[in-house]
């Protein structure tokens, strides 16, 4: 019911918004729970498990109850919380968690049950049969219990991660943040404002009082102005820190589109939902506030039951009674300014039941001391309540009522680094320890001192300290303004004895009888008591009931508080959408994409791609009238074994390596030599891990006295350059050399196949002298002018060339290339044509250098130089590495008519089960062979240098193959490397 | 002779406006990476000092003179723009190209700094990173080089593969910092 002329945006315009399908009204700005009440709509939601009638019990980021789902389909929001959800124009909320409707919803049957639903219920029912808990129970509590659901679409939101600096951040904008910050910004710190509201003011939102001799409202208006005059202070509305890590770093979560609607404009389309702030501060002031806590008693979870700073807080800031007849339940004097507040404004307030005997009286309305609510009653929302006390029981018509069980100071981030809060007997409430977190000071509420005057003393004292430890000069100590500085006095009452459900933990429904039966079968540790009754583990963490928990437990127990202890508080300190987490990592934000210089090229002729680690390399080129890709392979492969093929091979890593000592980093890091290669030559090499296995292999070419170019595998590049670093940086630091990445400087392609030279030739400024250029010759060359490499190497087992111009004529050279390999009968090949074309040569990849062989497996023991060190070379001598029954590198041909092999199949002994302890090795690739017409295939067998033409059974279990193979040399086409020679 | 026709990094990838950022490729420039052998540092200071007048760069900074600027780029590392270095400094240090290397974009106008926050995990508040500031970061994924060339323009290199990688992160960035105005 809304309250003419009160509240903060009393002159706010109307926006209109639907509840549950209902069309309603609200004002700008405010919150929907704040709009719900003013249209007298009390149920809100459902519980948890017994799907209670719920209505709002707070009005802040701790709400319990009042969680609505906003949208529909992939842009569906679940378990947003009505309290700090800000009305726009056309929002469309609905409950959730119940049906048909939020008024009749039929898993309330639930409730009748629950008697048998208590505490540790799943853990002794649904024990047996075993099988049954993936199958039938635990679909069946999912369906029966939760909260919100997901649409089950991917979401289209854009989501937001982004990182924040500054000398001081101030994490709360209540009187003590604000204080904090205009004391550090004026003087001159770089100040990070956080605050989880909407606007600034904390508490003093919701309050009625003056600071400065001024209503609190005007001087905080006052602060704002000056703190958005500072260019130092940056001020973050609607961010929450969600939690505190080391050295400094914070977390934060920023609403950023949530409190606007929904356009469907590209603007609106293109703003994120949340960002994920992670922070990096020098100095921290928690100014968090605190937040109030509930008391249990009987039926404590109806519609209209609030928390008492909660009334005020929509009576003052949105103008709106929560209630006609309004009582208040409480065991502090703070609660009783509700009453105040209420009685100004008009709103009937039927009793005041205090449970202290020494409670302050008034002439305003009607004190019960010593008394206490005992229960309530009203089905969808509150009618009545029952106040026990010296003169018995009596009942009292109400439809709100407002309770009090003291405050609990929001200390959570001060224990995220694992530093427990500390007790404080006269608050009756923990409070952060100094120093819990490094470089953060707690103050005001969140650290207990709960009036307005000391908030602002301790706000500004703090940031002094901060300035100092800045070595920022501190301004001349401005007057600390005036406020109220009332006692926090408090009484211990956390649970109101007597028959039935006192809610605890209104969001996942646990009651204070869970937590007695949980002691009462041991579970006494408080962690104990919380994973088995669930109190504290949904979306709320337990903000407002993990102290009364305790205290409950602490009590059945025997113990004190502080005994008992706190459960851990650990991050998020709010729910935070996993897509804020995941911000820009949907779809391929995953990770980089790399393209090669000849992609677009590649793109226009239809090749298909493959990821090849961050790289698109293309698979094949298709050509009219091909309806597969082997077609296109077949093709390829021809023409590169009969005329010239031309494949993009700049994704190859390339190190250049110069200086006096580049040859002893090339001995060092090779199992061969390469102090002895001449200039202009290229030389294959193999390198081995410090363990002795072979890491990598490639090719380096000598381009000058002192300076080399090594070529490294694709998948290893990035490996053999930390490799590098780790050698000259910590092995050999004394060696004079330098050498960096120019993987990216230049566009390489193969031409291979006997019209390569002819091709070349062509196309070089120069032709190629054949004296000049046997194999494993390289040397520079132009090209149109432009200044280029040529290596005479294969991949192919053709004779082949590899030319490398500056990046930025890939495009172009390929284009060159392609045109005149395609007049000479051939044509670009790709991938799928490379691997056969490499197989049909046995030459290896990362396929068959697989982190587990050693070059002996490969047939490479004659690489490893026996004159020199090199790394890995003495733990290549291990007996594990040179036993004589490793598998080694072998060739499969089938036998008969098999069509298929494949890469991962295991091999056996025709004769043998095909059981795993028979195993003899397994395939690693496999090709189809046009030359040969039929599938080719490389792996590793057990002693197989000495088993060829052995027969083998290759057996793939997971695609069901089964063929019998012809062991045979590891390499199918020109053994003696004539063509690539030639 | 055949007429090879070369295309830029970011060739294809338009220039972007979007609220009071800008994004566009920077000039094509010969880039070449200075890596000093052994003690040599200080006397590959010196030469630079006299070939083309300006220094070797110091850790997190770089330097200019007219339209050479030689940019920090890790260890022991220094990255020479806009000239090609005389022949005479690689008897101080390891000379190599990388002209063709590197995507090099410039974010200019305000709000520069608040798009980087977006992709980058440093500092790059005025305060601590003031014109000339160069430093070696993770971009998204992707290993950057990023430099305030002057009060509101970055330049931001990274290998020239993932241009269009950088260039969709940067509109990304922009596009949602322009939105929440």
């Amino acid at each position: 019911m809304r309250i003419a002329g009160k509240g903060q945006g009393a002159d706010a315009k109307t926006v209109n918004f639907t509840f549950n399908g209902r069309h309603l009204m609200g004002r700008a700005g405010e919150t929907l729970a704040a709009a719900l009440l003013a249209n007298d709509i009390h149920l809100v939601a459902r519980s948890f498990k017994y799907h209670r009638p719920r209505g709002i019990l707070t009005a802040g980021s701790e709400e319990p109850n009042a969680l609505v789902t906003l949208g529909a389909g992939p842009v569906q929001d679940p378990n947003q919380r009505a309290t700090t959800q800000e009305l726009y124009e056309g929002l469309e909320a609905r409950s959730q968690n119940c049906w048909p409707s939020v008024e009749h919803d039929v898993m309330a049957v639930n409730n009748l049950a629950a008697p048998f639903l208590g505490a540790g219920f799943y853990y002794k029912t649904f024990m047996w049969p075993a099988a049954f808990w993936e199958k039938l129970y635990e679909p069946m509590i999912r369906r029966a219990a939760g909260l919100g659901a997901l649409s089950g679409l991917a979401d289209t939101d854009r989501y937001e991660k982004a990182y924040g600096f500054c000398d001081l951040l101030v994490v709360g904008a209540g009187p003590a943040g604000v204080m904090a910050a205009l004391t550090a910004g004026r003087a001159g710190a770089d100040v990070l404002l956080l605050e989880e509201d909407s606007c600034l003011g904390g508490r003093l939102l919701a309050e009625e009082e003056e600071i400065d001799g001024k209503p609190a409202q005007i001087w905080l208006q006052e602060a704002e102005a000056e703190l958005q005059q500072l260019d130092n202070v940056r001020i973050m509305r609607r961010t929450a820190v969600t939690g505190a890590y080391d050295h400094g770093t914070y977390g934060a979560l920023e609403r950023v589109g949530h409190h606007l609607p929904r356009q469907h404009s590209l603007k609106g389309s293109q703003r994120p939902r949340e960002c994920f702030w992670r922070i990096a501060a020098k100095h921290c002031i928690l100014a968090a506030g605190a937040i109030e806590r509930p008391v249990a008693f009987r039926n404590n979870d109806r519609p209209g039951i609030m928390m008492a700073g909660a009334v005020r807080a929509y009576l003052n800031r949105w103008g709106v009674a929560p209630g006609e007849r309004v009582t208040l339940f409480s065991n502090n004097d703070d609660a009783h300014r509700t009453a105040r507040d209420l009685v100004a404004a008009g709103v009937h307030l039927a009793a005041v039941i205090d449970s202290r005997h020494d409670a302050p009286d008034s002439d305003l309305y009607p004190v019960l001391k010593g008394a206490q609510v005992c229960n309530t009653s009203g089905s969808k929302r509150l009618e009545s309540i029952t106040v026990r006390s010296v003169r018995g029981e009596e009942r009292i018509q109400s439809d709100c009522l407002a309770m009090s069980g003291g405050w609990n100071p929001s200390l959570h981030l001060t224990c995220h680094l694992n530093a427990r809060p500390s007790w404080r007997r006269e608050l009756l409430a923990f409070v952060p320890q100094v120093g819990a977190v490094p470089g953060m000071r707690a103050v005001g509420a969140c650290n207990g001192s709960f009036s307005t005057h000391a908030a602002l003393r301790e706000g500004a004292a703090a940031a002094d300290a901060v300035l100092a430890e800045l070595g920022l000069r501190v301004t001349a100590a401005a007057q600390l303004p005036e406020a109220e500085d009332q006692p926090y006095r408090i009484a211990p009452l956390w649970a109101v004895p007597g028959k039935g459900r006192a809610w605890l933990d209104f969001q996942n429904d646990v009651t204070v009888k869970d937590v007695t039966q949980a002691a009462d079968e041991n579970f006494r540790s408080v962690e104990h008591m919380k994973r088995y009754t669930t109190q504290g583990m949904a979306t709320d963490q337990g903000k407002n009931s993990n102290v009364a928990a305790l205290a409950v437990l602490a009590d059945v127990t025997g113990r004190s508080i502080p005994e008992t202890g706190t459960t851990t508080f650990r991050p998020p300190f709010v729910p935070v959408a996993i897509g804020a987490m995941g911000a820009g990592a949907a779809d391929q934000g995953f990770k980089p994409q790399r393209f090669v210089p000849s992609h677009l090229v590649a793109e226009e002729r239809g090749a298909s791609q493959l990821e090849v680690g961050l790289w698109y390399r293309a698979a094949y080129f298709p050509k009219p009238g091909e309806t597969n890709w082997r077609q296109a392979c077949d093709r390829e492969i021809m023409s590169v074994r009969q005329s010239v093929g031309v494949c993009d091979v700049s994704t190859l890593g390339k190190i250049d390596i110069q200086g006096p000592d580049a040859a002893k980093l090339l001995d060092f890091v090779y199992t061969n030599t390469f102090s002895t290669l001449k200039q202009r030559r290229v030389r294959y090499g193999l390198m081995l891990r410090e363990d002795g296995f072979v890491m990598d292999d490639g090719t380096c070419a000598r381009l000058g006295d002192t300076h080399y170019v090594m070529t490294t595998t694709t998948a290893a590049a990035g490996e053999v350059m930390a490799h590098l670093e780790f050698i000259t940086q910590v092995l050999h630091p004394e060696w004079d050399l330098r050498f960096t990445s120019v993987t990216e400087n230049w566009a390489q392609f193969a031409i291979a196949g006997p019209k390569s030279r002819l091709l070349l030739n062509d196309l070089l400024d120069q032709p190629l002298a054949p004296a000049d250029w046997p194999f494993m010759a390289c040397g520079a060359v132009t090209v149109g002018g432009i200044q280029g490499r040529l290596f005479r190497i294969s991949f192919s087992g053709e004779e082949a060339y590899e030319l490398a111009l500056p990046a930025s004529y890939g495009d172009s050279l390929f284009r060159t290339l392609l045109e005149r390999a395609e007049a000479l009968g051939g044509g670009a090949y790709g991938m799928e044509a490379l691997n056969v074309l490499r197989i049909e040569k046995g030459f290896v990849t990362h396929a068959e250098i697989n982190g587990t062989v050693t070059a002996q497996d490969l047939g490479m023991q004659a690489m490893m130089s026996q004159t020199k060190d090199f790394i890995g070379k003495a733990m290549a001598q291990r007996p594990g590495l040179v036993a004589p029954d490793r598998m080694q590198l072998v060739g499969l041909k089938p036998i008969g008519a098999v069509q298929e092999l494949s890469a991962g199949a295991h091999l056996f002994d025709p004769e043998a089960p095909v059981e795993r302890i028979q195993d003899q090795g397994y395939v690693t690739s496999v090709g189809f062979s046009p030359l040969l017409g039929h599938m080719i295939a490389l792996g590793f067998l057990k002693r197989g240098a000495s088993r060829i033409g052995d027969e083998i059974r290759l057996v793939d279990h997971m695609r069901g193959i089964d063929a019998l193979c012809q062991v045979v040399e590891p390499v199918f086409f020109d053994p003696e490397g004539e063509r690539m020679r030639g | 002779m055949v007429d090879l026709l070369a295309k830029t990094a970011c060739d294809g990838l338009a220039p972007l406006n979007i609220g009071t950022v800008c994004l566009r490729e920077g000039p094509t420039v010969p880039m070449t990476t200075l890596a000093p052998y052994r003690g040599q540092q200080a006397a590959l200071d010196a030469a630079l000092q006299a070939a083309h007048g300006l220094g070797f760069p110091p850790i997190g900074g770089s330097c200019q003179s007219g339209d050479a600027r030689a940019l920090w780029f890790g260890r022991d590392l220094g990255l020479l723009m806009g000239i090609e270095p005389e022949a005479t400094l690689a008897q101080y240090a390891a000379l190599t190209d990388q002209s063709q290397g590197w995507a090099v974009m410039q974010l200019e106008g305000q709000g520069g700094e608040e798009v980087l926050a977006r992709l980058c995990p440093v500092d790059l508040r005025l305060s601590a990173f003031g014109v000339g500031a160069a430093l070696r970061t993770e971009a998204r994924h992707m290993q950057a080089s990023i430099c305030r060339i002057e009060e509101d323009c970055f330049q931001i290199m990274v290998f020239r593969s993932m241009a269009r990688t950088m260039y969709h992160d940067l509109k990304t960035a922009m596009e949602a910092w322009a939105a929440r105005g």
